[in-house]
């Protein structure tokens, strides 16, 4: 399990404009592309070093692929991450302010403390 | 020596500076009493006639990043840059420049490496919401320097509630024994009982108004003792998932001691309750 790398994926792809619209739009080919190419860079390093070893495993996968919050938040990713980028996403859908915020919050309902470690 | 001629510790609300812009009749029903309370905020900052502060806040991942991420840093540049495309896309913050102080910065550093905290430094430092808030509510003029201290209340394994204090407690020291003659304000934000992306997010109070009551006593009080024997690491899960930001609170009584707060105020709001606390360390006509 890579908490870390769950968290990459949502850091990365919401400070980028055009990252935003095209997890939006395609979410499967989004997170295939991401953990092909961009995995593996290292942030804060010059380009052209990389690192040799993250990727998903088939659940991180999956519930990036599709747009799966709750299972984000079961695994673990930060929810502050999460959030950021799912009122990005889908924020400009609701009908009323807030109300995207609050179904979120709705489809979590079923989790009761202790939530699942968030640590990395 | 430097006069520390105000202290004060605000929640940070992102939405406040586009509340505050709408016309009255776009404005929530909150907003006039909202923008009432945040005026008078400003008042008591200004009346302290500060020439430069000294900014408490947390990251919220922008810059500090999983890959390299200190426990508490100061910044020292002589310029910094403020939010980023996603607090303007989300809250409609604008881009801002500050004016850094590098003298106290390096003091800062220094004095506090000698008294046994690791600080980590950034000679580049775009600073986030956490700082610019309350510039937006207390000092929207954005004309004195600053050196900013980020602490990380947001990437578990996260220093405890008492090193917040203890280091509330350095910074003070620090301050009282600069050696200038300006005039310096603190001003600290973190949060109450706060829920992000989690089952208890955005309803129509704080996830937790018993929690909020109390904290702000505590903050009120200048009650370090008592948070402490109340609050501890484990314990700020349960408020809400967020509510690790009253460490940066935390902080900012280490840094007014154990004295009941010169100005106190706060406002229910939905998803959060906003609190405003003043210290005057030297009088109010210091």
């Amino acid at each position: 399990m890579s908490k870390y790398l769950l968290n990459k994926f949502l850091f990365t792809i919401d400070r980028d404009p055009d990252l935003v619209e095209r997890y939006r739009e395609d979410p499967a080919g989004t997170v295939a592309w991401w953990e092909a190419e961009k995995a593996n860079e290292i942030l804060n390093a010059h380009t052209g070093e990389r690192s040799t070893w993250l990727e998903f495993t088939p659940q991180e996968r999956a519930a990036l692929s599709t747009h799966d919050h709750v299972a984000l938040f079961e695994l673990g990713a930060h929810p502050f991450l999460t959030l950021t980028l799912w009122i990005a996403m889908f924020e400009r859908d609701a009908t009323e302010p807030l109300a995207m915020q609050r179904e979120y919050a709705a489809k979590l309902a079923h989790f009761s403390l202790p939530y699942p470690d968030i640590a990395t | 020596m430097a006069k520390l001629v105000a202290i004060l510790a605000t929640t940070h609300h992102p939405f406040f500076y586009r509340t505050s812009q709408l016309p009255p009749e776009e404005a929530p029903p909150f907003a006039a009493e909202w923008v009432r309370k945040v005026l008078a905020y400003r008042e008591t900052l200004t009346r302290a006639r500060p020439d430069l502060l000294v900014m408490v806040g947390s990251d919220h991942f922008h810059q500090l990043w999983l890959d390299n991420m200190p426990q508490f840093l100061i910044g020292k540049a002589p310029y910094y840059d403020a939010n980023w495309y996603n607090e303007e896309r989300e809250f409609g913050l604008p881009k801002l420049r500050m004016r850094g102080h590098e003298e106290l910065s390096a003091y800062m550093l220094r004095e506090g490496l000698d008294k046994g905290f690791d600080l980590a430094f950034s000679n580049e430092l775009r600073i986030d919401h956490s700082i610019t808030c309350p510039i937006f509510t207390v000092r929207p003029q954005n004309d004195l320097p600053i050196v900013p201290v980020y602490t990380n209340i947001f990437a578990p394994p996260l220093p405890r509630p008492e090193r917040f204090v203890a280091l509330g407690k350095a910074l003070r020291e620090i301050i009282d024994a600069w050696p200038s003659d300006l005039r310096v304000a603190v001003i600290g934000t973190g949060h109450l009982s706060l829920e992000l992306g989690g089952p208890r997010q955005f309803g129509p109070h704080g996830p937790d108004p018993e929690f909020d009551a109390r904290a702000v006593e505590w903050i009120a009080n200048g009650d370090i003792d008592g948070c402490l024997a109340n609050v501890t690491l484990e314990s700020l899960h349960a408020p809400g998932n967020a509510t690790h930001g009253f460490m940066d609170f935390m902080l900012m009584m280490g840094i007014a001691g154990y004295n009941k707060a010169d100005y106190a105020d706060n406002l229910d709001l939905f998803h959060t309750m906003e609190a405003y606390f003043t210290w005057y360390p030297n009088g109010v006509d210091a």
